[in-house]
């Protein structure tokens, strides 16, 4: 960044600290002269590890957030979490219902959701969390795995819950339950799968390993691009 | 919002972008592909691998004599974080069947199969397991699954893609192996995306022949990730996971076998020794080694740490002459620098053009010829976009996909783009993004054979830090592939070894005798590696307390001190 840049005052951990105007947290941190060593990973929104909660002067709430998305702002007061302890039930997917009789087993406390809505309003993704929660609660799968897709496992909504549940676990096994039971599979697959295991390309195979580099590049050359998908 | 003098030149991008539908529409490419030659050519003056000082000789170890790229030679003539002789080894903190170094795709992989075959796991990672490139990943992963297509055709794609450079043995297992891990993943819940029949949805990619991606919409490497990672923690009696706590050096015997690792806890600065049988290195790329100054779309925690390990010990390295840039990463905003802007967006019909909005190269060329063509226009032609932090980019024209395609096909096929950009404030459905090429692969690395052994014994490698795969370029989609594909065999035969070995008594002379190379082949260096974290602190900041520091340790993406 460049030299002549706006500061702005934000407080890391209680100390007042100056930093460039618009950097994310991440950034305004390790300007401040942390060098993180947890709450962070990828740093473009994919992760969840950078969850984290702050305020702003003059306001009562505690706002939740990506430390790697959210941009300073001045007085803001920042903090970090390294993860979220948070509730995993463990279980083998070959044996579990892709119904509700999976949750109450596993996940009984999803049920004593009170429908606060709070979850879907800290959720940096803006996912519908009360919505795809209620879902699994109707034992509607689909729609929870669906609803759910885009969560990152951040953690917030659980930090939040008057519920005290893990949601982004709870999708997780919706999700899971729904691609190992509830989608259709694939014919071509299967067929593919007997063909390897029948030998169907290993005559081939052999043969073009062993060609020199001059015959890999004629083959290479002449092969024909064919993007119709059967 | 791009400021001022940026929506300028954004109005020049409007003006052409009549003209520049009119010509898309015609069905024909909107500028003349490259022939060969001129594919060379391009490739020889502009791309960074091929600079006179991109490569340089490294001095020592099983690779000496042999040039690599510049900074994976200063990464490797580097000293230990430890000096021997302060080290206890006596104390053994974990005795285990497999150990595995590095919780992403690739390790968290063969943990589960590891398990699998009835022997105890530990898995040491730097962050948590999961914050890795494994999670970053939109596009897809290869694996010929449908009747057009078949293993034979993505065994020529790969390997053709990789210059014939490619371990044959290897593309074999990758391509064969494919299909099962497709139905593997679908087993364990994996939400590939479907026909309304069952049938795998197939998307095109980069260099391949056929349609064979498989996606996730454009969450696959989140998908897939959080998947293994649920799968890993269903198995605590056997899979033990010691996050923050990242491998520094290998430990080998008295037999000259490889016999674990030594740990260390990032906070509590603590050792751990870790005693294992068979060690499976998974530690990914070298992202945030910012090769040749340039930003990267990598995790925090891909500094490469692996390699180091690994060839200290004894391993031979493969390919790590060639370095994959991905032509479109983000410079503005400077927050999201390097962010990969998916190839997707060029698939759609988006447009690359430069500061008076005219088309300069065909928008699909091969990654590393589509690279080579936008640096060239922002050097010398001067036809780039200054940032306020003075990077220079060209404009991917966004917009023209939803006048093409009809309003709303940016939102429904770009979710996790509209997203990121709509965070600060543009909408890429009504402005272009700046883009630049950006640090994205490591080709080669840890040479391993057809059952992820490295040349060493005891000692194995899967993933992004193994070498010989994709010879000196990498397909997309082939290394979502090539972690599961490889993590799990690499895991079987690990095990398998695993029931046999006898470990001698623990050393770490093959770290001493490295200090010795160094010093007998005149290197003087106060670089430390492997560097574990990147250091993006404010060179004021860290110089309050310490007159020297060494810029190779921090990656200066944020820009905040120079490289010397
Ligand atoms: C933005 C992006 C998009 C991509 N898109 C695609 C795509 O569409 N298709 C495709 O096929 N590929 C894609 N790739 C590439 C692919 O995601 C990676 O190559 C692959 O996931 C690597 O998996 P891995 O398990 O080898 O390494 P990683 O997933 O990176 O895991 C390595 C792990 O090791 C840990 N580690 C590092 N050092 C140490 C140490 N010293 N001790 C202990 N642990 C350590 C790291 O913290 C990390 O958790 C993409 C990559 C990126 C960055
Ligand atoms: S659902 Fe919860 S864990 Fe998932 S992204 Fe939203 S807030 Fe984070
Ligand atoms: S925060 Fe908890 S209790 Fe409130 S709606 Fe969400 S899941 Fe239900
Ligand atoms: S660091 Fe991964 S989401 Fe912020």
């Amino acid at each position: 960044m460049e030299s002549d840049q706006k500061l702005i005052p934000v407080y890391i951990m209680g100390e007042k600290v100056m930093v460039p105007e618009g950097s994310t947290i991440i950034d305004a941190l390790e300007y401040a002269g942390f060098q993180l060593k947890k709450g962070i990973g990828c740093r473009e929104g994919f992760c969840g590890a950078c969850a984290t909660v702050y305020r702003l002067p003059g306001d009562f709430k505690l706002i939740g957030g990506l430390a790697c998305q959210t941009v300073v702002e001045p007085g803001m007061y920042l903090a970090q979490i390294p993860c979220t302890p948070a509730q995993k039930a463990t279980y083998n997917i070959e044996k579990e219902n892709p119904d509700v009789s999976s949750f109450l087993k596993l996940y009984p406390e999803v049920f004593r959701c009170v429908s606060c809505n709070t979850c879907t309003k800290i959720c940096p993704q803006e996912i519908e969390v009360m919505d795809y929660v209620n879902a699994i609660i109707r034992g509607d799968i689909a729609e929870a795995a669906d609803l759910s897709f885009d969560c990152i496992m951040c953690g917030l909504c659980t930090m939040r819950c008057p519920a005290e549940m893990a949601q982004y676990n709870i999708a997780l096994l919706a999700r899971r339950l729904f691609g190992r039971y509830l989608t259709k599979r694939s014919d071509y697959l299967y067929e593919r799968l007997k063909d390897i295991a029948d030998g169907k390309f290993d005559k081939e195979m052999k043969n073009i390993k062993q060609l020199s580099r001059e015959g890999l590049e004629k083959r290479y050359k002449e092969r024909d691009l064919d993007f119709d998908i059967t | 919002m791009y400021p001022e003098y940026m929506m300028e030149s954004i109005k020049m991008v409007e003006k052409t972008r009549p003209k520049r539908v009119e010509i898309a529409k015609i069905g024909k490419p909107v500028v003349e592909p490259m022939k060969l030659k001129e594919r060379e050519e391009i490739l020889n003056r502009f791309h960074p691998d091929y600079k006179a000082d991109a490569r340089r000789v490294l001095r020592i170890g099983p690779n000496k004599g042999e040039k690599l790229t510049t900074k994976v030679s200063e990464l490797l003539e580097s000293h230990s974080r430890i000096s021997p002789d302060d080290i206890d080894l006596s104390n053994v903190d974990y005795d285990v069947d497999v150990l595995i170094i590095g919780g992403g795709g690739g390790g968290s992989m063969a943990a589960i199969w590891a398990q699998k075959q009835g022997v105890k796991v530990l898995i040491s990672t730097k962050l948590r397991i999961g914050d890795a490139n494994s999670m970053m990943s939109q596009g897809g992963m290869q694996a010929a699954v449908n009747p057009h297509d078949n293993p034979i055709i993505h065994y020529l794609d790969a390997i053709g893609g990789g210059h014939f450079d490619n371990k044959p043995e290897l593309v074999e297992t990758l391509t064969m192996d494919a299909p099962m891990i497709a139905k593997y993943l679908e087993e364990l819940g994996v939400m590939w995306d479907k026909e309304e029949d069952g049938v795998l949805v197939t998307k095109a990619g980069g260099g391949t022949s056929r349609r064979r991606m498989l996606s996730c919409r454009d969450y696959t490497g989140v998908e897939i990730m959080r998947t293994l990672r649920d799968e890993v923690k269903n198995h605590p009696e056997d899979i033990y996971v010691l996050e923050y706590t990242p491998a520094i050096e290998l430990i080998m015997d008295n037999k000259d076998q490889v016999a674990g690792a030594l740990l260390y806890q990032t906070e509590t600065e603590e050792y751990v020794v870790v005693r294992a049988k068979t060690t499976i290195i998974t530690t990914g790329g070298y992202g945030r080694l910012h090769i040749q100054g340039f930003a990267t779309t990598n995790h925090y925690g891909a500094t490469a740490d692996g390699l180091v390990m690994a060839y200290r010990a004894g391993a031979k390295l493969l390919y790590l002459d060639s370095v994959q840039y991905h032509p479109t990463g983000a410079i503005f905003p400077e927050q999201i620098l390097g962010f990969l802007v998916t190839e997707k967006v060029r698939g759609l019909g988006g447009q690359p053009v430069n500061k008076f909005g005219e088309l300069f190269v065909f928008p699909l060329e091969p990654r590393d010829v589509e690279a080579s063509a936008f640096i060239r226009e922002c050097t010398e032609r001067e036809k780039g976009i200054t940032t306020p932090a003075g990077r220079a980019g060209i404009w991917l024209d966004s917009p023209i996909i939803d006048i093409l395609s009809g309003p709303g096909t940016i939102q429904k096929n770009l979710p996790a783009m509209v997203r990121q950009y709509h965070r600060f404030e543009i909408d890429i459905s009504k402005y272009p993004m700046l883009v630049f090429p950006t640090l994205h692969y490591q080709n080669g690395g840890i040479e391993i054979n057809e059952k992820g052994e490295t040349t060493i014994p005891n000692l194995y490698a899967a993933g992004e830090t193994s070498g010989g795969l994709h010879g000196r370029n990498r397909l997309m989609g082939n290394s979502i592939l090539d972690y599961n594909v490889f993590g799990r065999r690499a895991a079987l035969h690990a095990s398998e070894k695993a029931k046999t070995v006898k470990l001698g008594k623990l050393h770490l002379d093959h770290v001493r005798n490295y200090e010795k190379e160094l010093k007998e082949s005149g290197i003087e260096t106060k670089r430390i590696a492997p560097i574990l974290l990147p250091d993006y602190r404010n060179f004021e900041v860290i110089r309050k307390h310490r007159k020297e520091f060494d810029p190779f340790l921090g990656g200066g993406i944020t820009g905040w001190y120079e490289e010397e």
